[in-house]
């Protein structure tokens, strides 16, 4: 069955559908569920898949190319130059520091010098999919953690290209010229000069084409609106400057961030980031499945005292030096704790390297074979490693920091009514109810919104409402109103449910952009809902009938009494909502009451108390008996 | 010439045949603005002080409203206590109405004789203004009788046009007479029109 195409894709999909949510519900992130998924489905578990995992590794590896060109897209090269002493200063000393001290243990182990060089080069690169992939889903990536990792990773990945370069020197040396080094791509061969020329050539194309053919190109295709050909457009340009760069022998991966940080000041930076994003994510997933499916098991089973030992010595000794460099660039415990245990893995560079050690002959093929066992077995520990970390290490010798990417602000004041989300309609409410002396506690989770907002003076803190520590912070124990002004339906009623368990004495109040919306916000227990629409559209009809010669006072009274009618009809009709037939009557009736309405209307602006006020028609208590 | 303020109340007025003739005989008269209270404010929020600029520049206050279950519709109250106020209209330094005249002219279904005490109305229309009139004395303003419009539903088209030709008249007499003090003895401001006009014509 997994010697199709199709049959490859149903066992890699079907894995990774089943391990991912489980992976995530034990709280271990997405990657090691990637990575359990491999194991399951490898050559030593279930078989479906054998040695095709390696291939398949190559072609996956695109989604860390596409991982970088998107980290690309979000730096601007602004802050990528702001961000120059940490990748020099940080990334510099983790390269040199470990590839010493591995080398070293590795000569002791009675490796070669050349061979300990090399595969203590080639240890020391960390893995930029996992390291980035389990930051972000931590919410790190922003923190100092983050991007002092970004800042090591970046400098790993350029460091790849000399390593690359100078390995056959040492393979020269090693076996006499025999096995001249192969250097990957167009450029075997060539003098060194040359080589670096062409390689310089290919950067200024990167840039120069970024600049004048990649924008023109997505200029003319954003104007046929044709959504797949920007989707194209997105992928033709990570293809082929991945494919640029590994014709000179530079790492594609780079190539692309550097595309990505020059189309970062285009006009289609949100565009191209969601035409890549879903294509990256898959394609991590499969480049992590493929390392869980990489790992050899077998070796691992002869010889587990060796493998173990090699591995945790390797991650103890890579973590160590990572906390030592990030103790020296001021990173607090936490932080640096975080920092130095995500980038303690083995990376996926190693295996390209440690192939290209292999072929040149540098080292033997056994010792290689362990070192990639190593190098898997690494990657899986790190998610494992940043578990332990966040619930054992941290909540105990940590300062308790909240690791979000922005600090959730300490809330030092308790009003009557907190207000959640800040968009326009939480803002109009807020600035009412403040203009009225009632302040409110706002909560708002975009933090530019937040930043703005204080600056205008209001009281905005930033944090993610439905948060139950945050919610408590925010006074909703003594709150008496909480306000929801949030967009996002799933968000809400999450913030529903924690409002209504935890602070049952809270009256809680929200708004709705559709009468759908409003149904769904009854159903889950929200004691007032006000469609965001209503008032505005009616006194929108107000003034409409009053341009066309009807009394202004006749069609406030009309609008006041069909806006009650219509709350009515939907609280009429909430309790209905996923009884089909009944609803579907209910909706029937409401049209038919509504049509009764709107004729009536039509004949006389309806007002059934004002008959009083109608002097035409006499009414018995105005009129005379005598 | 006398400016007049005529503050128009009416919560129904595309239904009133009498009002309607009532204020279009009003057309092209200079020295009188209409104010029409329900257009202006349909949601009550009446802006004081712009009502307030506006009564000072006019010298007599027309309070214009059909009369439902004995009193003025609701907007005409609510005008008084929120123009009114402590201090500009009444009280300390409250002076701002001082020497101006106000009147009534009112609409009702009920004829004139039931507005009587032997009448189904039991008040004759003087008794019943009482809260206006001393809302007024109290504002120092110069209170006139009322004019009214009565008995609506029996009047034709040719009855109400001579009603709004004496509205007319009346307007344009209130503008040109210099002291208004007389006037006060007439039960209702329809007598002195009439004698007006008996007198007018030879």
């Amino acid at each position: 069955m997994s010697d199709t195409l199709m049959g490859q894709a149903i066992v890699y999909l079907a894995a990774a559908l089943i391990c991912v949510p489980i992976a995530k519900r034990l709280g271990m992130g997405s990657v090691l569920g990637y990575l359990l998924a491999g194991v399951l489905i490898g050559p030593f578990a279930l078989g479906f898949v054998g040695r095709e995992g390696e291939n398949i590794m190559h072609f996956a590896e695109f989604g860390v190319v596409m991982m970088l060109f998107l980290i690309g897209l979000e730096l601007e090269p602004a802050h990528f130059w702001r961000m120059r002493s940490q990748i020099l200063g940080l990334g510099t000393l983790q390269l040199a520091l470990t590839t010493l001290l591995l080398g070293g243990g590795l000569l002791l182990l009675g490796l070669g010098w050349r061979g300990a060089v090399a595969c203590g080069l080639a240890l020391s690169m960390s893995s930029t999919a996992i390291v980035l992939q389990s930051l972000k889903e931590k919410g790190l990536g922003g923190s100092q953690a983050g991007t002092s990792s970004f800042a090591v990773l970046l400098f790993q990945d350029v460091a790849v290209i000399p390593i690359l370069a100078l390995l056959p020197f040492l393979a020269l040396q090693a076996a006499g010229g025999a096995a001249h080094g192969e250097a990957p791509g167009l450029l075997a061969g060539l003098p060194v000069w040359l080589k670096a020329g062409l390689v310089l050539f290919a950067l200024i194309a990167v840039i120069v084409a970024g600049r004048y053919v990649a924008v023109p190109l997505l200029r003319i295709v954003t104007k046929t609106s044709v959504r797949e050909l920007s989707v194209a457009a997105a992928l033709l340009i990570i293809v082929a400057i991945a494919y640029l760069m590994q014709l000179v022998g530079l790492s594609p991966a780079l190539g692309a961030f550097l595309a990505g940080v020059l189309l970062a000041n285009s006009e289609f930076r949100h565009e191209l980031e969601s035409d890549v994003e879903p294509f990256k994510g898959l394609l991590l997933g499969l480049f992590f499945i493929a390392v869980g499916a990489s790992i050899n098991f077998k070796l691992i089973a002869e010889s587990p005292g060796t493998v173990f030992s090699l591995m945790l010595v390797i991650v103890a000794v890579k973590a160590a030096v990572l906390a030592a460099a990030g103790k020296l660039f001021r990173l607090s415990f936490d932080q640096n704790s975080i920092f130095a245990l995500s980038l303690s893995q083995v990376g996926e560079f190693a295996f390209v390297l440690l192939a290209f050690i292999q072929r040149l002959g540098i080292v033997g093929g056994n010792w290689i074979d362990i070192l990639m066992a190593v190098t898997a077995l690494s990657m899986a520990l790190t998610p494992l490693l940043l578990l332990l970390n966040e619930r054992l290490v941290l909540p105990r010798f940590g300062t308790r920091q909240q690791p979000t990417e922005r600090q959730a602000d300490a809330i030092d004041t308790e009003h009557p009514v907190i207000i959640a989300g800040f968009g326009s309609f939480g803002s109009t409410l807020g600035r009412f109810l403040r203009a009225n002396g009632v302040e409110t506690t706002i909560l708002d989770n975009d933090s530019d919104q937040v930043d703005l907002l204080r600056r205008m003076g209001f009281k905005v803190y930033y944090g993610d409402a439905t948060r139950l520590d945050i919610l408590r912070s925010a006074g909703a124990e003594k709150a008496r109103i909480l306000f929801i002004a949030i967009d996002n339906p799933a968000t809400v009623d999450s913030l529903v449910a924690t409002a209504k368990k935890h602070f049952p004495q809270l009256k809680v109040m929200a708004c709705a952009g559709s009468t759908l919306a409003a149904h769904d916000l009854i159903e889950i227990g929200v004691d007032a809902v006000y469609r965001d629409f209503l008032d505005s559209s009616l006194r929108a009809g107000v003034e409409v009938l009053a341009d066309l010669g009807y009394r202004r006072y006749s069609a406030t009274r009309a609008a006041q009494y069909f806006m009650k009618y219509d709350e009515a009809a939907m609280n009429q009709l909430a309790p209905h909502r996923h009884d089909q037939g009944v609803y579907i009557s209910n909706a029937r009736e409401l049209i038919r009451t509504q049509e009764q309405l709107l004729a009536k209307d039509r004949a006389d602006i309806h007002n059934l108390n004002d008959h009083a006020w109608d002097t035409d028609t006499p009414v018995t208590a105005a009129t005379e008996k005598l | 010439m006398k400016k007049i303020l005529i503050l128009f109340a009416h919560p129904r007025y595309e239904k009133s045949r009498a009002n309607r003739a009532l204020l279009r005989g009003l057309d092209g008269l200079e020295q009188v603005t209409i104010h029409d209270l329900y257009e202006e404010y349909p949601r009550f929020d009446i802006d004081v002080p712009r009502e307030q600029k506006l009564l000072r520049a006019h010298d007599i206050i027309v309070w214009h409203y059909p009369l439902y279950l004995y009193g003025p519709p609701a907007i005409i109250k609510q005008w008084m206590d929120l123009v009114l106020e402590h201090g500009w209209a009444h009280g300390e330094g409250g002076n701002h109405l001082a020497g101006k005249a106000v009147c009534n002219v009112i609409t009702s279904g009920g004829t004139r004789a039931s507005f009587s005490h032997d009448g189904f109305n039991r008040f004759t229309l003087t008794e019943l203004l009482r809260p206006l009139e001393q809302a007024a004395r109290l504002c120092r303003m110069l209170w006139l009788p009322p004019f009214a419009v009565q008995g609506t539903y029996r009047l034709n088209d040719a009855l109400l046009s001579d009603y709004a030709a004496r509205y007319r008249r009346l307007l344009t007499a209130l503008a040109e007479t210099s002291g208004l003090e007389p006037v006060k003895s007439f039960e209702l401001l329809n007598d002195w029109v009439a004698d007006l006009i008996r007198k007018e014509q030879p």
